[in-house]
């Protein structure tokens, strides 16, 4: 069983605290991404998991087993730091078999898993090599191997594909997702990148200035954010954000956006009380499509700034009486830079947010 | 010609030699000709036989090998080697050991009363051995060391200026080498000799060739605390040729040009260590 919990898991450092009180319940095998602005206390976390970091307050379980205090060693856990750390007297081989230094496995077995984890890594022609005749990608590889060949309780991975080029990247997603899908082993990974933390994690979870803002599967963190951040944090290009105002009136609640010249029925809304006070609408670019619709929803109309055709669809970048927009037009019909276009989105697809506490109050 | 060399070429005409060069040069040239001068008579002396000692010429009448065969045939000789090679050996052994061990504390735990640790061997430094010696002497005497192999290798089997060095190197190995190793379950003494340490060879080499040539031409302690001759250690054997009989300087010479050969095999063993940069490899950045 290596589930992990923490429980009020604080860090301080002198009279700075870097991570406030974090809860969280890692499933056995699950794959629970970090993410975060730099700076945010993601490593900090892991290092206190992996017993790095001795914690300050609050407890951390794997299993059944309360590891407070134990002893890294003690902890049989695998992680990969965020600069690598491959020992430079050591060849490539040596260092991915420095993995397995405490192992009982037999020589056979242990060359076995070498090769095998180079293979993986295509790392195979550069077995003899030390890691300064390696590139940075090359050498992150290294250490991810170190770990692979070991058969521990869980993996820690703190930004392990940040070196690598795009098509690496992706190639190495998929093997780290793989190696999850055949060992089944827990796995907390630390990214800045949100296509990682989307298309990896079975949950995520969003973390900002030491504090768990939300936890959830990707889905659900794109479908319902809880507030601004996570809502911009989660998607590529991030979401549009549209200031707007709150309004009361016989049909229900009313959203103005004088500046945008726009207006929108909200209808029912849950907390009359909001009413009068300011707030973000928030719209992603694939749901604001260019061109006009007939449906219920927003339409807003503005000047092409940019365009930036992806192939499947285009980002067209508006401005929309000063207020930069990204919006999206599908196949082939990519509007002209200078061009006045109209931009509409469905109801169902806006999101509503408190200008103040910037919490999500919700979708409509 | 490879378009290096033309460009080479090119810059050597483009910009003549400076004058400041040339001082410089010459400065370093002046140094090199004192230094080199006295080790150049030292094996020229020993090539010449006794009527030639005092003949100044470089290039001997009529070099010979004829005092290394004495020397060499000669039992006590290489007894004196011999006990050199064993107090060289096994302090420099002890040094590198425990001086890195010690450094490596003091570098990457932290511990209450590390830094006062700290002061205290580094104070040590201030005391000159001159004043060591009495007490060393004391010690060892009432020990029962007096006279023995021991006795000569105790006072520098650790010393407070490796100690000090390794610290410094220590503290320039970057943490996650060692939290690396500590996640996949290694002891704190495995990591310290199979990661760190090989992280710090240059410094490890370096440490090595001053011990070594510090403690093969130790003369003033092990003059005082050995009786018997079959415990000197080279340098104060070489000595006692000179004040047995009329001073024989070509056998002196000869047996000090044969004491050179295993420094300079320690020299040239570790000199290759020393090679900077090594370290910064394994990291990011
Ligand atoms: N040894 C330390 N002493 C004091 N403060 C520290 C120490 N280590 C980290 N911090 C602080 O703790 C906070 C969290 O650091 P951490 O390394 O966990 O961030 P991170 O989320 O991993 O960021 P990044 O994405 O840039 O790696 C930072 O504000 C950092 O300045
Ligand atoms: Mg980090």
């Amino acid at each position: 069983m290596a589930t992990i919990a923490l429980e009020g898991l604080v860090k301080q450092y002198g009279k700075a605290t870097v991570v406030h009180g974090i809860d969280l319940h890692i499933r056995d095998g699950e794959f629970v991404v970090l993410v975060g602005p730099s700076g945010c206390g993601k490593s900090t976390t892991l290092r206190m998991i992996a017993g790095l970091e001795d914690i300050s307050a609050g407890t951390i379980k794997i299993g059944d087993r309360v590891v407070n205090e134990a002893e890294p060693k003690d902890r049989n856990i695998a992680m990969v730091f965020q600069n690598y750390a491959i020992y430079p007297h050591m060849s490539v081989a040596q260092n991915i078999g420095f993995g397995l230094y405490k192992s009982t496995l037999p020589e056979r077995e242990k060359r076995a898993r070498i090769s095998e984890a180079a293979r993986v890594l295509g790392l195979d022609a550069l077995l003899d090599r030390r890691p300064s005749q390696l590139s940075g990608g090359q050498r992150q590889r290294v250490a991810i191997g170190r770990a692979m060949v070991r058969d521990p309780t869980a993996f820690l991975f703190d930004e392990p594909l940040s070196n690598l080029d795009a098509q690496l990247r992706a190639q190495m997603r998929i093997e780290i997702k793989k190696l999850h899908q055949r060992l089944g082993k827990t796995i907390v990974f630390v990214t800045h990148d949100q296509v990682e933390a989307m298309t990896m994690a079975d949950r995520i979870v969003v973390m900002r200035d030491g504090r768990i803002l939300q936890v959830g599967t990707p889905m659900d963190l794109y479908e319902n954010p809880a507030d601004i951040f996570t809502a911009r944090f989660i998607g590529s290009p991030a979401m549009n954000l549209l200031p707007a105002r709150l309004t009361a009136d016989a049909d229900g609640v009313r959203a103005e956006l004088p500046e945008l010249g726009a207006s929108l029925t909200l209808g029912r809304f849950p907390r009359d009380e909001v009413t009068g006070s300011q707030a973000f609408i928030g719209v992603r670019p694939h749901d604001l499509v260019v061109g006009r619709h007939d449906g219920q929803g927003l339409t807003l109309t503005g000047r092409v700034s940019i365009v930036e055709p992806l192939g499947s669809e285009t980002l067209v970048h508006i401005d929309v009486a000063g207020i930069p927009i990204i919006a999206s037009a599908p196949g082939r019909a990519i509007p002209k830079v200078d061009d006045l276009v109209g931009v509409h989105a469905l109801t169902g697809s806006l999101y509503l947010f408190d200008a103040e506490t910037e919490r999500a109050l919700c979708r409509v | 010609m490879s378009p290096n060399d033309r460009s080479l070429k090119a810059r050597h005409q483009a910009f003549p030699i400076h004058p400041g060069r040339i001082f410089t040069w010459t400065l370093l040239f002046l140094g090199g000709v004192v230094m080199v001068t006295p080790i150049l008579f030292m094996l020229s002396t020993s090539l010449k036989d006794a009527s030639q000692v005092y003949d100044l010429r470089l290039i001997p009448e009529a070099p010979s090998l004829d005092n290394y065969k004495v020397v060499l045939s000669d039992g006590r000789f290489l007894r004196w080697f011999l006990n050199s090679v064993i107090v060289a050996v096994c302090v420099t052994l002890s040094n590198v050991f425990f001086d890195s061990l010690v450094g490596y504390t003091l570098a990457k735990f932290q511990f209450r009363g590390r830094y006062l640790v700290f002061l205290a061997i580094l104070s040590t430094l201030m005391i000159p051995t001159e004043m060591l010696v009495i007490p060393w002497y004391l010690m060892a005497s009432s020990f029962g060391w007096i006279d023995s192999y021991w006795g000569i290798m105790f006072p520098g089997m650790m010393t407070a200026f490796g100690t000090f060095l390794m610290k410094q190197f220590f503290e320039t190995v970057p943490d996650e080498f060692l939290e690396a190793a500590r996640v996949d379950g290694l002891n704190e003494f495995t990591i310290w000799w199979r990661v760190a340490m090989p992280l710090v060879t240059p410094a490890l080499s370096a440490l090595a060739i001053f011990t070594f040539l510090g403690n093969w031409t130790a003369f003033f302690w092990p003059l005082i605390v050995t009786n018997s001759r079959e415990l000197y250690t080279l340098p104060i054997g070489l000595s006692s040729f000179a004040v047995e009989q009329a001073i024989q300087w070509e056998m002196i010479m000869t047996g000090a040009s044969l004491a050179t050969i295993p420094t300079l095999i320690v020299f040239l063993l570790l000199q290759r260590y020393i090679v900077r940069g090594v370290m910064l490899a394994g990291l990011k950045g």
